[in-house]
This record gives C-alpha cells, sequence and structure tokens, in this order.
C-alpha cells in the first residue's frame, strides 16, 4: 500500500522529518554499494515524483543525498555502467549483480485476508470486511496489507530455498550472497560479482525458471509418452533438481508403466512441484537490469522499516530487528483495523477514527498503510 | 593463437589463414590460378561450395592419415574462401558457413570423447580459445559453466534445452558430446563468416573467372528461389523464418506452424520447400512428402490450417507484438479491423 496519496502536508513533514532522523542518526551504519561511482542512484519523496538517473561519486555523497533530500525511498542499479548519470541508452552497462526479491504476497497465503484492510479511494475510510466502502460505498480502494510472523517465516522458507539452488546448483560462493529484510513483506536476496554479472536478461529470466522449476519436463527424468527410460532415472544422489525430484516423486514410487496417462500424472506432479519445491521469486526484478533496486540501510515508506542485512536468518525479526525509527511519542489520527506487534509492544485496533498517542514508529508504519494522520501538537 | 598440427587444420580448417597457409606450404595465388596441376584444388573447392549450397555437409576424405589428403581437404576449404570472397555472394557464403561449422560439429563431437586425452585437450582448448567456454570432464561427464550454457541456451526454442531441464550442479550445466558442440553451431558458423568477410580480398587469376561466374549463377539460382510473400508475416512466422535462416532447428511444431502459414496464404509447396533447406535435418524427399500432405495434395486430402495463436502460445513459438491485438490465428495478422 502506498499510503502518500492519501497525505497531507502535516503527514509529509512527520514522515520527512522521522525519516531525516534516521538517516542522520544512522548515517555511519548505512552500507555504502560496492562501485559506488558506477551505480544508477534514484529516489522519492513523500510529496510523489520519482527522481533518478544520478550518480553518486562517494560514500559522502550517499550521505549527502540521504540527509538533504528526506526520500521516502532510496534505489540503487544493480547495475554497473560507465556513465550512470546519462540516458538509458547511453550508459553504457557494465554488467549487473544478481537479484531477488521474496515476497509474501506472491505466496498466496490463507493469512493473506485476515491482516489486509482497504482504505477507501474516495473518503478514505478504512475498512476491512466488505467489498464498498460502508461510508461512501465507492468500490475504488488501495489495499493495505500488514504482514503477520506465518508470513515472514513463509517468506523466510523461501529464502533458504532459494540459497540452496544459489549455492549447490549455481555455484555461488555464500559469502558473495548477501539476504536483506526487504523493509516490507519480504526479503530482498543480492549476490555479489560472480561469473553471472554479464548475463542479459532472457538468461536472467531461464535461470529464474530453474530456481522456480518452472516449465519442466518428465522427459527430464526418464519419463515419456510412449517409454519409460529407466537410466535416465533420477537418484537421490544427485545433485540439483535431479536429486531433489529423485527424493519426492521417484524411489518407491518411480513410476512403471509406459501409458499416456502415466506421462500426464507426472507432468503434473512436476508442473505443480514448480509451488512447493522451486523458489517463489519475482521474475520482473531477477530479469530486469536496469532497475534500481530499493538501498540496503535505507527506511522503506511502505512502512518505515529498515531494508537491513539479515546476518542470522532463522532468528530475524523484522518487527523488532529492522525498526530503527525513534520512540518518541507523537499524536496521531488512526483507524487502523488490524491489530500488530512493533518494536515489542502492540498496537489497535482501532475500528473508528482515534486520537493516540504512540511511539513515533508505530505511528510512522500506520500512517506508512494510509491508516492514520499527523495531528499538530 | 591456437597452433593446430595437420590432421587438426584439416578437420578445422577455419582456424587457418588462409591466404599465409597457401603461401607458406609454397603455391602463390598466381600459380593457383594457372598451374594445370593445381586445378584440382579448384575443382574440389567448387565441390565444397556446391555440396554446402544444397544444403549438405562436404564429407571428407577418407584416411585422414595420409599428409597429402589432409592437405587436399585443407587447401580445398581455403580456396573456398578465396572464391566465395571473389564472387562475394553472401548466399553463398551463409550457407558454406553453416554447412562447414555443422561439419566442424561433426568433428568436435568426436574429438570430445574423453579418451584419447590429447585430442579432448585438443577440442576443449579450440572451443576456449574461439568461444570462449571453458568445458571439463567432471565425473566422466562433460560440462560447461551455467553462464556460458545460458548465453546461448535462450536462443534455442525446444523446452529441452531450458535450464531446468538439465542436469546442473556447482555451476556447471551437463551435457552429451553432440548436445556440447550443437550448443556452439551459430558461433561456429558465425566465426566462419566472420572470417570470409574479414579475409584480404583475393587478386582475380585468369584460372578463378570461370568458376567465380559459376558460383555467381549458383547464387543467383537461390535467389530466384525466395520466397516472396506479400504483406508483412506475424512475429511468429518472422522468427520461425529467422531460425530457419541460421540454420537452426525449427521444432516440428514451428514448421507446422510456418507451411500451414504460407499454403493457406497461397504458396505453394514448392515455393516453400526451400525454406526448409537450412534445417539441420534437412531431407528433400521427406519435406516434399510432409508439405504436400499438409496442403492436401496427397495423405488423405484434407487442408490442414495454421494452428491458432493459442496452440502457438502454449508451443512456446509465440512472439507477439502489438499488431497482434485481437487476432487468433496468425492468417488473421495485418487485417484491418
Amino acid at each position: 500500500m502506498d499510503g502518500k496519496n492519501s497525505m497531507n502536508d502535516q503527514d509529509v513533514k512527520l514522515l520527512e522529518r522521522s525519516f531525516k532522523r534516521y538517516y542522520l542518526s544512522h548515517l555511519t551504519e548505512i552500507p555504502v554499494p560496492t562501485d559506488i561511482a558506477k551505480r544508477e542512484f534514484g529516489y522519492k519523496k513523500f510529496t510523489g515524483g520519482m527522481i533518478r538517473h544520478m550518480n553518486v561519486q562517494d560514500e559522502k555523497a550517499m550521505r549527502l543525498l540521504l540527509v538533504e533530500n528526506s526520500p521516502a525511498d532510496v534505489y540503487c542499479s544493480n547495475s554497473y555502467y560507465l556513465f550512470p548519470n546519462m540516458d538509458m541508452k547511453k550508459k553504457d552497462w557494465q554488467g549487473a549483480d544478481l537479484i531477488f526479491d521474496i515476497d509474501a504476497k506472491d505466496l498466496h497465503l490463507d493469512c493473506r485476508y485476515s491482516h489486509t484492510c482497504r482504505v477507501c479511494g474516495e473518503c478514505k475510510n478504512v475498512y476491512k470486511e466488505s467489498s464498498k466502502c460502508p461510508q461512501c460505498n465507492s468500490i475504488k480502494h488501495i489495499s493495505s496489507s500488514w504482514p503477520c510472523k506465518n508470513c515472514i517465516n513463509a517468506a523466510k522458507k523461501q529464502v533458504v530455498k532459494l540459497v540452496d539452488i544459489l549455492e549447490n546448483d549455481l555455484g555461488i560462493c555464500a559469502d558473495l550472497i548477501e539476504i536483506y529484510f526487504s523493509g516490507n513483506e519480504g526479503f530482498h536476496v543480492h549476490v555479489g560479482k560472480t561469473e553471472y554479472n554479464m548475463l542479459e536478461p532472457r538468461a536472467r529470466v531461464a535461470l529464474g525458471d530453474y530456481i522456480r522449476f518452472y516449465n519442466v519436463m518428465p522427459e527430464t527424468y526418464g519419463v515419456r509418452r510412449s517409454k519409460i527410460d529407466r537410466k535416465k532415472f533420477p537418484t537421490e544422489d544427485d545433485p540439483g533438481w535431479h536429486g531433489r525430484v529423485a527424493k519426492k516423486f521417484f524411489g518407491k514410487n518411480a513410476p512403471r508403466s509406459t501409458s499416456n496417462t502415466e506421462y500426464v500424472k507426472i507432468a503434473e506432479k512436476l508442473k505443480n512441484a514448480q509451488y512447493t519445491m522451486g523458489a517463489c521469486i519475482d521474475m520482473q526484478v531477477t530479469g530486469d537490469i536496469h532497475r534500481i533496486f530499493r538501498m540496503p540501510g535505507s527506511l522503506n515508506s511502505k512502512s518505515g522499516l529498515a531494508k537491513i542485512l539479515c546476518t542470522d536468518l532463522a532468528k530475524f525479526d523484522p518487527y523488532q530487528d529492522a525498526c530503527f525509527i525513534d520512540c518518541d511519542l507523537v499524536k496521531i489520527s488512526a483507524q487502523c483495523p488490524i491489530r500488530f506487534s512493533l518494536g515489542g509492544r502492540t498496537y489497535g485496533p482501532y475500528i473508528k477514527e482515534t486520537k493516540v498517542e504512540v511511539e513515533r514508529f508505530a505511528a510512522v508504519y500506520m500512517m506508512c498503510k494510509g491508516t492514520a494522520h499527523a495531528i499538530s501538537s | 593463437m591456437l597452433k593446430l598440427g595437420p590432421v587438426e587444420i584439416a578437420k578445422y580448417p577455419f582456424v587457418e589463414d588462409a591466404s599465409s597457409y597457401i603461401r607458406d606450404i609454397g603455391i602463390t595465388l598466381e600459380k593457383l590460378g594457372t598451374d594445370p596441376d593445381l586445378q584440382i584444388f579448384i575443382d574440389m573447392a567448387m565441390k565444397r561450395i556446391r555440396t554446402a549450397a544444397d544444403g549438405g555437409v562436404y564429407e571428407s576424405l577418407p584416411d585422414m592419415l595420409d599428409k597429402r589428403r589432409m592437405m587436399f581437404e585443407t587447401l580445398s576449404f581455403l580456396v573456398a574462401v578465396i572464391l566465395l570472397k571473389l564472387c562475394g555472394m553472401q548466399t553463398l557464403i551463409r550457407r558454406f558457413a553453416l554447412a562447414e561449422a555443422r561439419r566442424a560439429e561433426k568433428n568436435l563431437g568426436v574429438d570430445l570423447r574423453i579418451h584419447p586425452a590429447d585430442k579432448f585437450e585438443l577440442a576443449k582448448r579450440l572451443i576456449g580459445d574461439l568461444f570462449s567456454v571453458n568445458i571439463e570432464y567432471i565425473n566422466g561427464d562433460l560440462s560447461v559453466p551455467v553462464q556460458d550454457y545460458l548465453t546461448r541456451a535462450i536462443n534455442f526454442h525446444e523446452r529441452e534445452w531450458n535450464l531446468v531441464n538439465r542436469r546442473v550442479s556447482k555451476g556447471r550445466v551437463y551435457l552429451t558430446r553432440h548436445e556440447t558442440v550443437r550448443l556452439l553451431r551459430t558461433e561456429i558458423s558465425s566465426y566462419i563468416q566472420a572470417k570470409i568477410r574479414s579475409a584480404k580480398m583475393p587478386t582475380m587469376q585468369s584460372g578463378f573467372e570461370k568458376p567465380v561466374t559459376e558460383l555467381i549463377d549458383l547464387a543467383k539460382r537461390f535467389a530466384s528461389e525466395t520466397v516472396i510473400v506479400s504483406g508483412e508475416h506475424p512475429p511468429c512466422i518472422k522468427h520461425a523464418i529467422e531460425i530457419l535462416e541460421r540454420g537452426e532447428n525449427l521444432p516440428h511444431s514451428g514448421r507446422f506452424m510456418l507451411a500451414t502459414f504460407l499454403l493457406n496464404r497461397g504458396q505453394s509447396v514448392e515455393q516453400i520447400a526451400p525454406l526448409f533447406k537450412n534445417a539441420p535435418d534437412y531431407n528433400e524427399r521427406t519435406t516434399m512428402y510432409q508439405l504436400r500432405n499438409l496442403s492436401g495434395e496427397s495423405g488423405g486430402g484434407t487442408k490442414y490450417t495454421c494452428p491458432s495463436c493459442e496452440k502457438i502460445k502454449s508451443n512456446d513459438m509465440c512472439f507477439a507484438n502489438e499488431k497482434c491485438d485481437g487476432i487468433f490465428t496468425p492468417l488473421h495478422f495485418g487485417r484491418k479491423k
């Protein structure tokens, strides 16, 4: 949810101030992207509009950008260019890190409905259990999701699958793989400089299809319409997808017959396995070499949480570990039908518009999701 | 620069520089063009070009250990390059390069066997030097780095070439010898074409005039065989034609789509058949038989129609653009609404 559409001047002021305070107090902790001078930078303001095709020469210039502009979001390309500040055609592409985006919203989890609300596009009323706004009957709305622990854990599982494939199948050294919490609903996985950096978009898409276990053929595993080729059957000791498929579908369950029905059955099983065995990555991100991607250490304007490196994924709790906005109290008017936990405290639900005084990080969180507004003190 | 022995030069003559090789063995271009004893090289070169033009692959002379024959083999290639350069017909150069790439593919397929090790090492070095692909045997299986595989395999349209349908481990893709060289065919062909294009223009000799004129006539024959179709083709059809022009394998579904499309647009079997000449498994009789069947001239008499866009999509042969909006079959492409 992009709450900026419903923001008034006071909201913008409060958010800009809160973000700026974060950047000022954490400036030295924000990691500097490698080869910073070769990357394209961009940022968004709370008032709207995207500024991109910028180059940032060094750490100092990056800090200046963060403090001077009070950005809502900061982006940095995964590509390296000779002239990052030129038009796309003139930039002179030099390669791009592999990047992967795993988002809980793409996992279609059952819990999602329970923590999603709607912000009316007309009257800004916030509602949950209705197809149209109970206040003005408008069907125009923006969905606002408040990912729960289940969402984060499911996204973590996808990260584990992805990292396993990157290391064992694609031979990428663990030291080059960095896992970041995206600052909202999922994780970003960055792979530093490897042999894969020169891959063109179509090849990146093919790599993504491999990771997703998408478009697999039964023939790969010795199952044809006309015959079964037992020599091609995978074994559990095989590396890559062969070994994974053997563990799941072969062994005792190995197909024996050669009928078309058997073939179709196996093809269906393999097709469905992309959802259970493959890692659910956003292909738009992986295949795009001209994207500017959320910069590590920056705040996400959809939540106010930071995109932060996860050194211990299993223990990582975004609502504790990525919450860096100050905890002084601010007054807001909240209409937030979802109860949520942040920074060790629980907030809401605020079914009707309620004036409350909450910690700044919680106020920012609700405002970023379009369910609260600033009140002048 | 990779240094090869005479046997390898005969197998992979495109690695050599034509003029310096001929000079090194003591033959001048002038002599080649005038000495009746050397006429045999021109005849062999012409045979090599004609075979390529007809979609065939030049068969190596038997008994390759014979030094004289190896020289014949190499010279016939190099003289062919000189003649092609002099005639300047791009159609012939393309066909020749593709046929020679297929010949090299066959030889590489043999040399990439794990034994004898020296042959494998040479084939590996050749591929490494010319195309920057690092081939290795790992636990008795041939493998290439994933990134090298991907950059080439994305141009193939059969699902079996999708990385997900390959054995992959620790950054390497495992392939058979045949698959490994197939992966490189387009590059070998491009390499040969580039080599011919960048070669210094030889001086015309009196003995070259007749064969060069003959080659120009041969090329004209191909020009007249070109299928001329009025109106713009839809992108799926354009793409299928491009694949065939590159000498790559167009899957059965693609061939069916292309043939039925053109037949339904009013082309005759004879007009369409030459399109398939570049297909790696081209067989004139089979092609004509199949086209006649599709056109309804033979078989059950049913004239097949072009598959729907949906069917083409499911076969991964759809490359729709904005002009395809609202059409259900490629045959409706370009119709005014």
